[in-house]
Protein backbone atom coordinates (compact mmCIF):
# COMPACT_ATOMS: atom_id res chain seq x y z
CA UNK A 1 0.00 0.00 0.00
CA UNK A 2 1.10 3.61 -0.85
CA UNK A 3 1.14 6.50 1.21
CA UNK A 4 -0.63 9.43 -0.26
CA UNK A 5 1.28 12.35 -0.75
CA UNK A 6 0.43 15.70 -1.24
CA UNK A 7 1.78 17.41 -4.43
CA UNK A 8 3.36 20.24 -2.54
CA UNK A 9 5.50 17.27 -0.50
CA UNK A 10 6.02 15.76 -3.65
CA UNK A 11 7.24 19.01 -5.38
CA UNK A 12 9.78 19.56 -2.02
CA UNK A 13 10.98 16.39 -2.94
CA UNK A 14 12.69 17.55 -6.31
CA UNK A 15 15.76 19.11 -6.05
CA UNK A 16 16.52 22.19 -8.78
CA UNK A 17 18.39 20.93 -12.08
CA UNK A 18 16.50 17.61 -11.83
CA UNK A 19 15.52 15.57 -14.97
CA UNK A 20 12.09 15.03 -14.98
CA UNK A 21 9.68 12.79 -17.39
CA UNK A 22 6.29 14.30 -17.63
CA UNK A 23 3.36 12.97 -19.40
CA UNK A 24 1.05 14.55 -21.46
CA UNK A 25 -0.29 15.74 -25.03
CA UNK A 26 -0.64 19.37 -25.25
CA UNK A 27 -1.69 19.27 -21.56
CA UNK A 28 -4.64 15.93 -22.50
CA UNK A 29 -3.00 13.43 -19.55
CA UNK A 30 -0.55 15.86 -18.11
CA UNK A 31 0.06 15.44 -14.38
CA UNK A 32 -1.72 19.15 -13.71
CA UNK A 33 -1.82 19.19 -10.29
CA UNK A 34 2.06 18.44 -9.55
CA UNK A 35 3.02 21.27 -11.86
CA UNK A 36 1.19 23.35 -10.50
CA UNK A 37 2.96 22.42 -7.05
CA UNK A 38 6.51 22.67 -8.93
CA UNK A 39 5.42 26.15 -10.07
CA UNK A 40 4.46 27.22 -6.63
CA UNK A 41 7.59 25.88 -5.04
CA UNK A 42 9.53 27.94 -7.82
CA UNK A 43 11.91 25.00 -8.95
CA UNK A 44 14.71 26.25 -11.36
CA UNK A 45 16.88 24.31 -13.91
CA UNK A 46 14.91 21.11 -15.08
CA UNK A 47 15.47 19.46 -17.69
CA UNK A 48 11.69 18.65 -18.59
CA UNK A 49 11.41 15.75 -21.28
CA UNK A 50 7.81 15.74 -22.52
CA UNK A 51 6.47 14.90 -26.06
CA UNK A 52 5.70 18.92 -26.24
CA UNK A 53 5.56 22.04 -24.06
CA UNK A 54 1.62 22.48 -24.52
CA UNK A 55 0.68 26.52 -24.71
CA UNK A 56 1.06 29.31 -22.20
CA UNK A 57 -0.80 28.63 -19.34
CA UNK A 58 -1.51 24.80 -19.52
CA UNK A 59 0.44 22.24 -18.47
CA UNK A 60 4.21 21.91 -19.17
CA UNK A 61 3.40 25.79 -20.69
CA UNK A 62 3.33 26.98 -17.00
CA UNK A 63 6.69 25.36 -16.05
CA UNK A 64 8.26 27.54 -19.32
CA UNK A 65 6.56 30.59 -18.29
CA UNK A 66 7.75 30.32 -14.44
CA UNK A 67 11.17 29.91 -15.39
CA UNK A 68 11.65 26.75 -14.33
CA UNK A 69 12.71 25.02 -17.18
CA UNK A 70 17.10 25.00 -18.37
CA UNK A 71 16.25 22.26 -21.21
CA UNK A 72 13.91 20.48 -22.65
CA UNK A 73 13.96 16.89 -25.01
CA UNK A 74 10.73 17.28 -27.05
CA UNK A 75 9.40 16.35 -30.27
CA UNK A 76 7.19 19.69 -30.41
CA UNK A 77 7.18 23.28 -29.24
CA UNK A 78 5.13 24.70 -32.32
CA UNK A 79 2.39 25.97 -30.33
CA UNK A 80 4.16 27.15 -27.23
CA UNK A 81 5.49 30.40 -28.39
CA UNK A 82 6.90 31.29 -25.02
CA UNK A 83 9.28 28.33 -25.48
CA UNK A 84 10.26 29.51 -28.90
CA UNK A 85 10.88 32.69 -27.83
CA UNK A 86 12.85 31.95 -24.85
CA UNK A 87 14.92 29.06 -27.26
CA UNK A 88 15.74 32.00 -29.66
CA UNK A 89 16.83 34.43 -26.48
CA UNK A 90 19.16 31.70 -25.16
CA UNK A 91 17.37 30.86 -22.00
CA UNK A 92 16.05 27.40 -22.87
CA UNK A 93 18.36 24.85 -24.86
CA UNK A 94 15.48 22.73 -27.27
CA UNK A 95 16.55 19.21 -28.10
CA UNK A 96 14.10 18.31 -30.71
CA UNK A 97 13.55 14.74 -31.18
CA UNK A 98 10.75 12.85 -33.35
CA UNK A 99 8.27 12.28 -30.97
CA UNK A 100 7.94 7.99 -32.16
CA UNK A 101 11.95 7.93 -31.35
CA UNK A 102 11.76 9.83 -28.33
CA UNK A 103 9.27 7.52 -27.01
CA UNK A 104 10.82 4.35 -27.81
CA UNK A 105 14.21 6.03 -26.51
CA UNK A 106 12.37 6.41 -22.96
CA UNK A 107 11.29 3.11 -22.92
CA UNK A 108 14.96 2.24 -24.13
CA UNK A 109 16.19 3.56 -21.23
CA UNK A 110 13.20 1.85 -18.78
CA UNK A 111 13.33 -1.45 -19.90
CA UNK A 112 16.73 -1.99 -19.79
CA UNK A 113 17.74 -1.66 -23.45
CA UNK A 114 21.28 -0.09 -24.56
CA UNK A 115 19.32 1.85 -27.74
CA UNK A 116 17.31 1.58 -30.27
CA UNK A 117 17.84 1.68 -34.39
CA UNK A 118 15.40 3.47 -36.23
CA UNK A 119 15.18 4.87 -39.93
CA UNK A 120 13.56 8.03 -38.79
CA UNK A 121 15.38 10.98 -39.25
CA UNK A 122 17.91 9.47 -41.49
CA UNK A 123 19.09 12.11 -44.42
CA UNK A 124 17.97 15.23 -42.00
CA UNK A 125 19.39 17.06 -39.47
CA UNK A 126 18.54 14.56 -36.81
CA UNK A 127 21.45 12.18 -38.63
CA UNK A 128 23.59 14.68 -37.69
CA UNK A 129 26.18 13.33 -34.88
CA UNK A 130 24.57 10.13 -34.48
CA UNK A 131 26.29 6.37 -35.65
CA UNK A 132 24.30 4.81 -38.42
CA UNK A 133 24.09 1.11 -38.60
CA UNK A 134 23.19 -1.21 -41.29
CA UNK A 135 21.28 -4.21 -40.61
CA UNK A 136 20.77 -6.53 -43.72
CA UNK A 137 21.14 -4.31 -45.89
CA UNK A 138 19.26 -1.52 -44.65
CA UNK A 139 20.41 1.60 -42.91
CA UNK A 140 19.23 2.88 -39.27
CA UNK A 141 20.48 5.74 -36.72
CA UNK A 142 21.44 4.45 -33.44
CA UNK A 143 19.60 6.76 -30.71
CA UNK A 144 20.05 6.25 -27.10
CA UNK A 145 18.14 5.81 -24.27
CA UNK A 146 16.42 8.27 -21.75
CA UNK A 147 16.03 7.77 -18.14
CA UNK A 148 14.84 10.60 -15.77
CA UNK A 149 15.46 11.17 -12.33
CA UNK A 150 11.97 11.57 -11.55
CA UNK A 151 8.73 10.75 -13.70
CA UNK A 152 5.19 12.61 -13.33
CA UNK A 153 2.44 10.69 -14.24
CA UNK A 154 -1.18 11.01 -14.79
CA UNK A 155 -3.57 8.33 -14.69
CA UNK A 156 -7.20 8.57 -14.89
CA UNK A 157 -7.55 5.80 -12.04
CA UNK A 158 -5.38 4.51 -9.08
CA UNK A 159 -5.80 1.64 -6.61
CA UNK A 160 -4.27 1.35 -3.32
CA UNK A 161 -1.12 0.09 -4.36
CA UNK A 162 -0.62 2.43 -7.26
CA UNK A 163 -1.48 -0.15 -10.08
CA UNK A 164 -2.93 2.81 -12.74
CA UNK A 165 -5.22 2.87 -15.38
CA UNK A 166 -5.52 4.96 -18.30
CA UNK A 167 -8.19 6.16 -20.84
CA UNK A 168 -8.96 7.27 -24.14
CA UNK A 169 -5.81 10.07 -25.60
CA UNK A 170 -4.51 10.79 -22.22
CA UNK A 171 -2.41 7.60 -22.06
CA UNK A 172 0.25 8.94 -24.35
CA UNK A 173 3.68 8.95 -22.74
CA UNK A 174 2.26 7.84 -19.34
CA UNK A 175 3.07 4.51 -19.15
CA UNK A 176 5.84 4.43 -20.70
CA UNK A 177 7.79 7.07 -18.70
CA UNK A 178 6.27 5.03 -15.54
CA UNK A 179 9.27 2.77 -16.38
CA UNK A 180 11.98 5.13 -17.12
CA UNK A 181 12.85 7.14 -14.00
CA UNK A 182 14.36 6.64 -10.32
CA UNK A 183 11.29 8.04 -8.53
CA UNK A 184 8.34 7.95 -10.23
CA UNK A 185 5.35 10.22 -8.74
CA UNK A 186 1.87 9.08 -9.93
CA UNK A 187 -1.20 11.17 -9.71
CA UNK A 188 -4.98 9.60 -10.87
CA UNK A 189 -8.20 11.51 -11.00
CA UNK A 190 -9.53 8.91 -8.22
CA UNK A 191 -7.88 6.80 -5.87
CA UNK A 192 -9.94 2.99 -5.83
CA UNK A 193 -9.64 0.51 -3.40
CA UNK A 194 -7.83 -3.08 -4.55
CA UNK A 195 -9.51 -4.99 -6.84
CA UNK A 196 -11.73 -2.09 -7.98
CA UNK A 197 -9.18 -2.38 -11.19
CA UNK A 198 -9.58 -5.04 -12.74
CA UNK A 199 -5.77 -7.02 -13.35
CA UNK A 200 -6.55 -7.01 -17.16
CA UNK A 201 -7.20 -3.18 -17.30
CA UNK A 202 -3.98 -2.15 -15.36
CA UNK A 203 -1.43 -0.74 -17.73
CA UNK A 204 1.21 0.54 -15.14
CA UNK A 205 1.43 -2.17 -12.42
CA UNK A 206 1.76 -0.35 -8.79
CA UNK A 207 5.48 -1.51 -8.03
CA UNK A 208 6.63 0.48 -10.81
CA UNK A 209 5.04 4.05 -9.08
CA UNK A 210 6.77 5.03 -6.25
CA UNK A 211 4.25 8.29 -4.99
CA UNK A 212 0.46 8.65 -5.17
CA UNK A 213 -0.66 11.84 -4.83
CA UNK A 214 -3.85 11.82 -2.25
CA UNK A 215 -6.89 13.07 -3.72
CA UNK A 216 -7.16 16.77 -4.64
CA UNK A 217 -8.26 19.10 -1.13
CA UNK B 1 -24.44 28.71 -61.57
CA UNK B 2 -23.54 25.25 -63.09
CA UNK B 3 -22.05 22.74 -61.15
CA UNK B 4 -18.51 22.96 -62.88
CA UNK B 5 -18.55 26.72 -61.88
CA UNK B 6 -19.28 25.84 -58.16
CA UNK B 7 -16.45 23.43 -58.68
CA UNK B 8 -14.44 26.44 -60.70
CA UNK B 9 -14.99 28.65 -57.36
CA UNK B 10 -14.36 26.37 -54.25
CA UNK B 11 -12.62 27.01 -51.57
CA UNK B 12 -8.77 25.66 -52.67
CA UNK B 13 -8.77 23.93 -49.73
CA UNK B 14 -11.95 22.40 -49.69
CA UNK B 15 -11.02 21.13 -53.36
CA UNK B 16 -7.73 20.26 -52.21
CA UNK B 17 -9.34 18.02 -49.38
CA UNK B 18 -12.00 16.69 -51.73
CA UNK B 19 -9.60 15.51 -54.19
CA UNK B 20 -6.93 13.95 -51.52
CA UNK B 21 -10.38 12.03 -50.36
CA UNK B 22 -10.61 9.80 -53.95
CA UNK B 23 -7.21 8.73 -52.59
CA UNK B 24 -8.23 6.90 -49.40
CA UNK B 25 -9.18 2.48 -49.87
CA UNK B 26 -12.29 1.46 -48.20
CA UNK B 27 -10.87 -0.53 -45.02
CA UNK B 28 -7.40 1.22 -44.74
CA UNK B 29 -6.06 2.53 -41.57
CA UNK B 30 -4.49 6.34 -42.51
CA UNK B 31 -3.35 9.04 -40.38
CA UNK B 32 -4.26 13.33 -41.17
CA UNK B 33 -2.34 15.68 -40.22
CA UNK B 34 -3.06 19.15 -38.07
CA UNK B 35 -4.59 21.26 -40.43
CA UNK B 36 -5.57 21.07 -44.11
CA UNK B 37 -4.74 17.35 -43.83
CA UNK B 38 -7.36 17.00 -41.14
CA UNK B 39 -10.05 18.56 -43.75
CA UNK B 40 -10.21 15.34 -45.96
CA UNK B 41 -11.94 13.07 -43.43
CA UNK B 42 -15.27 15.19 -44.02
CA UNK B 43 -14.88 14.13 -47.37
CA UNK B 44 -14.44 10.39 -47.28
CA UNK B 45 -18.17 8.47 -46.59
CA UNK B 46 -18.39 6.23 -43.07
CA UNK B 47 -19.47 3.51 -45.92
CA UNK B 48 -15.54 3.57 -46.56
CA UNK B 49 -15.21 1.74 -43.38
CA UNK B 50 -11.52 3.51 -43.19
CA UNK B 51 -9.72 4.16 -39.67
CA UNK B 52 -8.28 7.37 -39.07
CA UNK B 53 -5.47 7.18 -36.83
CA UNK B 54 -4.35 10.32 -34.64
CA UNK B 55 -0.90 9.77 -33.25
CA UNK B 56 -1.51 10.87 -29.75
CA UNK B 57 -3.12 7.67 -29.25
CA UNK B 58 -6.38 6.89 -30.78
CA UNK B 59 -7.36 4.43 -33.94
CA UNK B 60 -11.19 5.25 -35.09
CA UNK B 61 -11.04 8.70 -34.66
CA UNK B 62 -14.55 10.43 -35.30
CA UNK B 63 -16.20 14.19 -35.69
CA UNK B 64 -16.40 16.95 -33.08
CA UNK B 65 -18.66 15.87 -30.75
CA UNK B 66 -21.32 18.52 -29.85
CA UNK B 67 -20.57 21.92 -28.05
CA UNK B 68 -20.53 21.33 -24.40
CA UNK B 69 -19.88 17.43 -25.04
CA UNK B 70 -16.63 17.45 -25.02
CA UNK B 71 -14.13 14.74 -23.25
CA UNK B 72 -11.47 16.36 -21.93
CA UNK B 73 -9.50 12.89 -22.65
CA UNK B 74 -10.38 12.76 -26.25
CA UNK B 75 -8.13 14.67 -28.57
CA UNK B 76 -6.99 15.08 -31.73
CA UNK B 77 -2.35 15.37 -32.40
CA UNK B 78 -3.66 19.01 -32.52
CA UNK B 79 -5.02 19.04 -29.37
CA UNK B 80 -8.64 19.64 -30.75
CA UNK B 81 -11.85 17.91 -29.06
CA UNK B 82 -13.06 14.93 -31.06
CA UNK B 83 -15.23 11.71 -30.56
CA UNK B 84 -14.34 7.87 -31.31
CA UNK B 85 -16.24 5.86 -33.90
CA UNK B 86 -17.49 2.28 -32.98
CA UNK B 87 -14.71 0.12 -33.17
CA UNK B 88 -12.50 2.23 -31.88
CA UNK B 89 -9.24 1.66 -29.92
CA UNK B 90 -7.07 3.89 -27.41
CA UNK B 91 -3.44 3.23 -27.72
CA UNK B 92 -0.20 4.51 -26.03
CA UNK B 93 2.45 6.54 -27.67
CA UNK B 94 4.64 3.60 -27.61
CA UNK B 95 1.78 1.66 -29.82
CA UNK B 96 1.23 4.58 -32.55
CA UNK B 97 4.34 4.73 -33.33
CA UNK B 98 4.64 1.65 -33.85
CA UNK B 99 1.95 1.11 -36.14
CA UNK B 100 3.39 4.27 -37.74
CA UNK B 101 6.99 2.96 -38.24
CA UNK B 102 6.11 -1.01 -38.16
CA UNK B 103 4.29 -0.61 -41.92
CA UNK B 104 1.07 -1.03 -40.46
CA UNK B 105 -0.48 2.69 -41.48
CA UNK B 106 -1.66 2.50 -44.93
CA UNK B 107 -1.82 6.18 -45.80
CA UNK B 108 -0.95 9.62 -44.32
CA UNK B 109 -1.71 13.17 -45.72
CA UNK B 110 0.28 15.70 -44.41
CA UNK B 111 0.84 19.42 -45.30
CA UNK B 112 3.71 21.08 -46.82
CA UNK B 113 6.30 24.08 -46.84
CA UNK B 114 8.54 22.66 -50.23
CA UNK B 115 8.30 19.75 -51.90
CA UNK B 116 11.25 19.36 -54.81
CA UNK B 117 11.90 17.19 -57.97
CA UNK B 118 13.05 13.96 -55.82
CA UNK B 119 9.67 14.07 -54.23
CA UNK B 120 11.45 15.25 -50.61
CA UNK B 121 9.13 16.68 -48.17
CA UNK B 122 10.35 19.96 -46.29
CA UNK B 123 7.73 20.42 -43.97
CA UNK B 124 9.10 21.42 -40.19
CA UNK B 125 11.48 23.94 -39.44
CA UNK B 126 11.94 27.99 -41.27
CA UNK B 127 15.50 27.90 -39.36
CA UNK B 128 15.74 31.33 -37.80
CA UNK B 129 12.05 32.00 -38.31
CA UNK B 130 10.00 29.45 -37.43
CA UNK B 131 11.02 26.10 -35.66
CA UNK B 132 7.79 24.09 -34.52
CA UNK B 133 9.65 20.88 -34.43
CA UNK B 134 8.86 17.87 -36.10
CA UNK B 135 6.00 15.78 -33.81
CA UNK B 136 5.20 12.76 -35.77
CA UNK B 137 6.11 14.07 -39.19
CA UNK B 138 9.43 12.33 -39.89
CA UNK B 139 8.02 8.80 -38.31
CA UNK B 140 4.77 9.17 -40.63
CA UNK B 141 6.94 10.53 -44.01
CA UNK B 142 9.79 7.35 -42.97
CA UNK B 143 7.31 5.08 -42.14
CA UNK B 144 3.98 4.95 -43.64
CA UNK B 145 2.86 2.93 -46.81
CA UNK B 146 1.96 5.83 -48.72
CA UNK B 147 2.76 9.20 -48.07
CA UNK B 148 0.36 12.19 -50.00
CA UNK B 149 1.47 16.15 -49.53
CA UNK B 150 -1.60 18.09 -49.93
CA UNK B 151 -1.11 21.86 -49.67
CA UNK B 152 -1.43 24.99 -51.61
CA UNK B 153 0.64 25.43 -54.87
CA UNK B 154 1.96 28.09 -53.51
CA UNK B 155 2.46 30.61 -50.94
CA UNK B 156 2.55 34.63 -50.81
CA UNK B 157 2.98 33.77 -54.77
CA UNK B 158 6.07 31.91 -54.43
CA UNK B 159 5.99 28.10 -55.83
CA UNK B 160 6.42 25.29 -52.90
CA UNK B 161 7.03 22.86 -55.32
CA UNK B 162 10.72 23.80 -55.86
CA UNK B 163 14.39 22.43 -57.77
CA UNK B 164 15.62 21.38 -54.70
CA UNK B 165 14.50 22.02 -51.14
CA UNK B 166 16.25 25.17 -49.61
CA UNK B 167 13.98 23.99 -46.13
CA UNK B 168 15.41 20.51 -43.75
CA UNK B 169 14.16 17.84 -44.64
CA UNK B 170 11.43 15.63 -43.04
CA UNK B 171 12.73 12.59 -44.82
CA UNK B 172 14.94 11.16 -47.13
CA UNK B 173 12.03 9.12 -48.98
CA UNK B 174 10.13 10.22 -51.87
CA UNK B 175 6.46 11.17 -51.27
CA UNK B 176 3.87 9.01 -53.42
CA UNK B 177 1.73 12.06 -54.68
CA UNK B 178 1.26 16.08 -54.15
CA UNK B 179 -2.17 17.86 -54.36
CA UNK B 180 -2.81 20.99 -54.60
CA UNK B 181 -4.95 24.02 -55.09
CA UNK B 182 -3.92 23.91 -58.73
CA UNK B 183 -2.08 20.28 -59.74
CA UNK B 184 -1.97 16.47 -58.89
CA UNK B 185 1.71 15.71 -59.08
CA UNK B 186 3.22 12.17 -58.93
CA UNK B 187 6.78 12.78 -58.50
CA UNK B 188 8.87 9.21 -59.62
CA UNK B 189 12.64 8.05 -60.66
CA UNK B 190 12.14 10.60 -63.35
CA UNK B 191 11.12 13.95 -61.38
CA UNK B 192 7.59 14.91 -60.87
CA UNK B 193 4.99 14.43 -63.39
CA UNK B 194 1.46 16.74 -63.57
CA UNK B 195 -1.27 13.50 -63.77
CA UNK B 196 -4.47 16.14 -63.31
CA UNK B 197 -5.12 20.01 -63.28
CA UNK B 198 -7.84 21.49 -61.04
CA UNK B 199 -11.33 22.42 -63.39
CA UNK B 200 -10.58 25.42 -65.40
CA UNK B 201 -6.72 25.95 -64.65
CA UNK B 202 -4.57 25.00 -67.79
CA UNK B 203 -1.64 23.25 -67.84
CA UNK B 204 0.46 26.23 -68.83
CA UNK B 205 -0.94 28.25 -65.53
CA UNK B 206 0.26 25.32 -64.05
CA UNK B 207 3.72 25.26 -65.09
CA UNK B 208 4.26 29.13 -64.63
CA UNK B 209 3.10 28.69 -61.24
CA UNK B 210 6.11 25.79 -60.73
CA UNK B 211 9.56 26.56 -60.03
CA UNK B 212 10.61 22.86 -60.36
CA UNK B 213 10.75 21.13 -63.55
CA UNK B 214 7.34 19.09 -64.58
CA UNK B 215 7.12 16.42 -67.11
CA UNK B 216 4.12 17.11 -68.81
CA UNK B 217 1.80 14.04 -71.11
CA UNK B 218 -0.13 14.59 -73.85
CA UNK B 219 -3.65 14.74 -71.97
CA UNK B 220 -3.27 15.99 -68.41
CA UNK B 221 -7.32 15.55 -67.66
CA UNK B 222 -9.37 17.70 -65.36
CA UNK B 223 -9.32 16.33 -61.43
CA UNK B 224 -13.15 14.99 -60.69
CA UNK B 225 -14.06 16.72 -57.37
CA UNK B 226 -16.78 14.40 -56.44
Amino acid sequence: MKQALRSSEAAERMPDGATVLIGGFMGVGSPHRMIDALVARGIRGLTIVANDTARPGLGIGKLITAGAVARVITSHIGLNPETQARMLAGEIEVDLVPQGTLVERIRAGGVGLGGILTATGLGTEVEEGKQVIEIEGRRYLLELPIRGDFALIAAHRADYVGNLEYTLTAHNFNPIMALAADTVIAEAEAIVPVGVIPPDAVKTPGVLVDHLLGRAA
Amino acid sequence: MNIEMEKIGMDPKERIARRVAQEIVPGTLVNLGVGLPSMVANYVPAERGVFFQAENGVIGLGARPPEGMEDKDLTDAGGGFVTAVPGAASIDSAMSFGLIRGGHLDMTVLGGLEVDENGHLANWKVPGKMVPGMGGAMDLVAGARRVVVAMQHSARGASKIVPVCTLPLTAARRVDLIVTDLAVIRPGEDGLTLVERAPGVSVDAIVEATTAHLNVPDNVPEMRLD
